[in-house]
Order: structure tokens, then sequence, then C-alpha cells
């Protein structure tokens, strides 16, 4: 384990994304300590100048109606972190039991849910959660649910695949000799040799997770109470703030969600180098 | 080619497809399944029920209605749009050609270069071109398709004049024939060139990591060893086989004809698809989303069989017996 923290902490990439993120998660858990509520909800916006340039007293200017940039951004880290984690807990969630048991058990069942992987392959990802966001809502979470529930697909094969090698090994045929059962493999045999792997898949969904909700926000999918980056650009584009050239409005969102959007895929791709050395595409001292 | 793969492939697509009919009907129908609702409280005659019962199919059993929807869909018939009143497919129809235009030259352009610029990454591993290229590549991901546009948009379109920022023709003036041709390439520009730098850097990074594995491959060595140049070895041996995946990813680009340019096209204002779909969402028109969405999806399952086909008739490993 510790060695495991020298190797990370010697991967300079996986260092820097991992200052980043802590960064805004620092932000998103203190938004209401640096900044109150009240200043991301409309009422805010009354008696200030509409998309006003950056002041001392509003650091990134105001938006259509007056609220402050700077306090939407921070509020607005919640909803993106939060939103990108929980898909991502539920994709690797359904990722992981469906490929477990299809390794696992093998025959129809397998069939079977390799065809439903296919299938959520196949589907462009976009519509569909479009379409189950228009019907089932868009409150954070049911927008994280829809995410999870579109994303998994990729998961399940990379377990399936780490299930069937275990499987192979002589250590689990000695487990079965004594008598173990199939629950008793998977958590003491399975997951111990794939967890790790479980580990960094995770964090590179995450990036997806967090694009897909600005992607949903920007085109009208969201809380309407809370700020999201996805959303801002969405108004920033609807007040015209392109053609007056707010830029204070429009680049701030997207360069935070491009920050940890990188910061999630150094800290991602260094895991996975210390992980599967066989991945190593550049050579091992940096 | 081997009968037996056709057929199970095409099993597959209907099966998909099949299953994209039922989820539809699913979500729809039975989850949010009363368009009734919004008359509760409101007179409401008996013609009148009569007729809202008919237009959204609302008679009968739960399985009576999904044998009439997919009826209905094979008939392209996907309804009425709740918002405009107008047939659906009907104004579908009139949308697509924008999309084609846009989609069809982006991905060509998308998958020329990104095949170029990852197969000349692979092929130098670790060189500067092959660094700079990837890590653009990064870069490039990390960024939301629509705020690319919005700062395209800021940067060559309104900032400076050159390119128009939206529509896909002149509204003022009335150009035909050549001209036609030239505005609307003119007003292509800024969209297309969102979409390509939106991914770009996948189709690069894919073919990079297929040139890499077919270096490894012995039958470069053997062609080295017969004395032949180094960019003859990449050009007649290792791209053509590197190029077996990317096959398929065309196709798949392809695909994504109808759900691929939403953001990009709701950004620039540009009248097709993905600008419908953007506006279907914010007048909540289900019976459009629907339509759309069955649409991408088989789109998308086609472009899928035909990548399998063309990967299986031109890797000869896939076909054999037994797979």
């Amino acid at each position: 384990m510790a060695r495991f923290g020298r190797q990370f902490l010697a991967d300079r990439a996986g260092v820097v994304g991992l200052a980043i993120l802590l960064l805004f998660v620092i932000v998103a858990l203190t938004a209401p300590l640096l900044v109150p509520h009240f200043e991301v909800t409309p009422a805010a916006g009354r008696g200030n100048p509409d998309l006003a340039p950056p002041s001392a007293e509003f650091p990134l200017g105001t938006d259509e109606i007056g609220r402050s940039v700077l306090a939407q951004l921070i509020w607005g880290a919640r909803i993106s972190l939060f939103i990108g984690v929980v898909a991502t807990l539920v994709a690797v969630f359904i990722g992981s039991a469906v490929g477990v048991t299809a390794g696992f058990v093998g025959g129809r069942v397998e069939r079977i849910l390799m065809a439903i992987d296919d299938w959520f392959l196949v589907i462009p990802f976009l519509p569909l959660a479009i379409v189950l966001a228009a019907v089932l809502g868009s409150s954070a979470t049911t927008l994280a649910v829809v995410i999870g529930v579109t994303s998994w697909a990729g998961s399940s094969r990379l377990l399936r695949a780490q299930v069937l090698s275990v499987k192979e090994r002589l250590f689990v045929e000695r487990s079965r000799a004594l008598g173990a059962g199939g629950w008793h493999l998977v958590t003491r045999h399975v997951l111990p040799h794939t967890g790790p792997l479980i580990l960094a898949n995770a964090i590179l969904t995450v990036p997806g997770a967090i694009l897909a909700e600005s992607t949903l926000a920007f085109l009208g999918f969201g809380d309407p109470f809370q700020p999201s980056w996805g959303k801002m650009l969405e108004g920033a584009l609807a007040s015209g703030a392109i053609s007056l050239d707010a830029w204070w409005y429009y680049w701030p969102p997207g360069l935070c969600i491009v920050a940890v959007v990188l910061a999630f895929t150094l800290v991602g791709r260094a895991l996975e180098r210390i992980l599967d050395p066989r991945l190593t595409d550049q050579p091992m001292s940096r | 080619m081997n009968a037996r793969y056709l057929g199970r492939r095409l099993f597959g697509a209907l099966g998909m497809l099949a299953f994209v009919l039922v989820f539809n009907f699913f979500l729809f129908r039975i989850i949010d399944s009363d368009p009734l609702a919004k008359y509760r409280g409101r007179v409401l005659t008996a013609e009148k029920r009569a007729e809202i019962i008919e237009k959204f199919g609302l008679e009968g059993s739960k399985w009576e209605q999904f044998v009439r929807y997919v009826r209905q869909t094979i008939r392209l018939d996907f309804g009425y749009s709740t918002d405009t009143g107008r047939r659906v497919w009907g104004v579908i129809l009139e949308l697509l050609p924008n999309t084609l235009w846009l989609v069809g030259l982006s991905t060509i352009i998308t998958v020329s270069l990104g095949l170029w610029l990852g197969a000349k990454a692979g092929w130098r591993r670790g060189s500067r071109f092959d660094k700079i290229s990837t890590g653009s590549s990064m870069l490039l991901y990390a960024m939301p398709e629509f705020w690319l546009g919005m700062l395209l948009l800021v940067f060559l379109g309104s900032r400076t004049g050159w390119f128009p920022t939206g529509g896909v023709r002149d509204v003022a003036g009335d150009p035909s024939g050549i001209n036609a041709l030239v505005d609307r390439l003119h007003h292509l520009f800024l969209p297309t060139l969102t979409l390509v730098l939106a991914y770009l850097g996948s189709y690069s990074l894919i073919m990079r990591s297929s040139v890499l594995e077919t270096v490894r491959e012995d039958y470069l060595t053997v062609a080295r060893a017969k004395g032949l140049r180094d960019h003859d070895v990449m050009r007649r041996h290792a791209v053509p086989n590197a190029l077996l995946p990317s096959v398929s990813l065309i196709a798949i680009g392809f695909g994504y004809v109808i759900g691929g340019a939403i953001t990009t096209e709701t950004v620039f204002s540009y009248p097709g698809l993905g600008l419908a779909t953007s506006d279907a969402i914010k007048n909540n028109d289900l019976a459009m989303l629907q339509a759309l969405f069955f649409l991408s999806s088989a789109a998308l399952i086609v472009a899928n069989l035909v990548a399998d086909l063309l990967y299986g008739y031109l890797d000869p490993r896939i076909r054999r017996p037994g797979r």
C-alpha cells in the first residue's frame, strides 16, 4: 500500500490531476461557507447590472439577470461533481454486477447479459439519456441515475474478462475442491484481484459522466434551482453573451469542465499505469 | 461470405431494433401514459375525448396498443408533434438533408484526418509528434462539444465576422446555383469544424492503438528483413492491417447521422434534426423525442451491422465456422 502511494507520487501527471481534483472537491464541499445559496437564486439578481464585466463586487461579472457568475461557478461545482460521482457509482455497480455474473455463471445467462450489454453499447447515448430524462424528470439524483444507467456497458466487459481469467487459475480449482462456494470465490479471490482495476476504470468513467451532465444541463435538463456549469453555458448562449462578448460568462464554466475532466483522466491513467505495466506506453521512468 | 455469419448478425440487429420498440413503448406508454391528464378538470365532450384517444392510440388493451405502435412505426407514422401539431415524420424528412450535409461532411473529414494522424503517431511512438498529438486529443476530449462550438462562434463568427453565426443559408439574398452551394458551405464551416475537432481525437487515438498492435506482428519483421524501406513497410503492410478496426469505426461514424449533432446544431441554430431535438426538449414534445430516439437507434443498429459485415468480409479470420 505504501509502495503504491510512492509509485503514484512519482507519476507527475497523476499528482497534478490529483491536486486539481482536490481543489475542486474542497470548493464543492465548502460552497455554502464560501457563498450563501441565496446568491444563485434568481432573486439575487435584482438591482444588479445584467451581463456586467468583472468588478470588485463581482469578480467574474454578472449573468443575464444580474447574479454573480463566480457564485454560480462555485455552486455549479457541487452539482457537477455530485452527479459525476453518483452516476459513475451507478454505472460501475451495474457493470460490475453484470460482468461478474456473466463471467462466473456463464452459459445462457452470460449470453443474455452480453446481449443486453451489446444493446447499450450500440444505442446512441445522448438520445437515450434525453428520452429517459424527459420521462423520468431531471432532479440531480434522477439525472445521475439516468447517466449511470446509460453508461455501464463498457465496464462490464472489462470485469467479465477479469473474472474469466481468474476462473482459469489453479487456486480457484483448489478452493473449489475444498468445497468453496461461488460467493466465497467471488469475494475472496475474484474481487481482490480485480478491485484495483475496477477502481481505475471507475475513475476513468467519471469524466464521461461529468461531460454527460454538462451536455444534458446545456440542453435544458437539471434542477431549475441549482446552477450547473452546463446550464451556465446555456444561459450564456441564450442571452447573447456570445455576440456581446461577455467572456466572463462563457469562459469560466467551460474551463472548469475541462479542468475537472482532465484531472480525473490524469489520475485514472496514472492508476492504470501502476496497476498494469503492460498498458504502459511511455518508459516507466519520468 | 458465410451465410451463417450473415444470418446471425442480421438476426442480432433485428433483435436490437425490436428491443428499442419495446423500450420506447414501455417508457412512453406505461410510465408516462396519460395524455388525457392535462384535460382533467375541464369539460370534455364525448367526441373530443374519442378524438384524443384515437390520436394518441390509446384504444384497446396494452397489447393491442403495442401491436398498433409497431405497425405504425413500420409505416413510419410517428404521430403528431405535441408542440406544432404537424406530422412528426414530415418534420423529420424536411430537416434530414441539412443534418446529412453536416454529419456527412464532418465524418468524412474527421475519419480521414484522424486515421492519418493516428497512423503517424502510432508509427513514431514516443516522438514529439506523437506526444503533441496524443496530448491534444486528450485536451479536445475534455472540452464539451458545445463549448468548443461557442468558442469558435466567438472567434471566427461574431468577433471577426468571417463566418455566419447561425442558420443554414443566407435569408436576405436568395442565391441559386453555385452561389447557393457556396453559401451552404459557408454556413456549414463552423459547425463542421466544431464536430471535426470534437471527434478527431477519438479516431486518431484508436488508429494509433491499432497501429501499435500491428507493429508487434511478425510479418512486419519479415518485410523489414526483406529489405523494404520503413515508409513502404508502413504503407503496404502495417497500415492496411491496422485499418481493419477503423473500417468499422467509419461505418459507425456515419451511423451517428441522426443523433450525432444535437448540441452543435443548437449552438449554431442550424435547422437540422439536432436542433429539432433541442426544441422538442424545451417544448416537452414527447412524440418528436420518441421518434428521434427510435430513428437514431435504428441508424446505429444498421451502421453496426454494416460495420460487422464489412469487417467479416475484410478479415477472413472472423468468419471461420464456429464463430
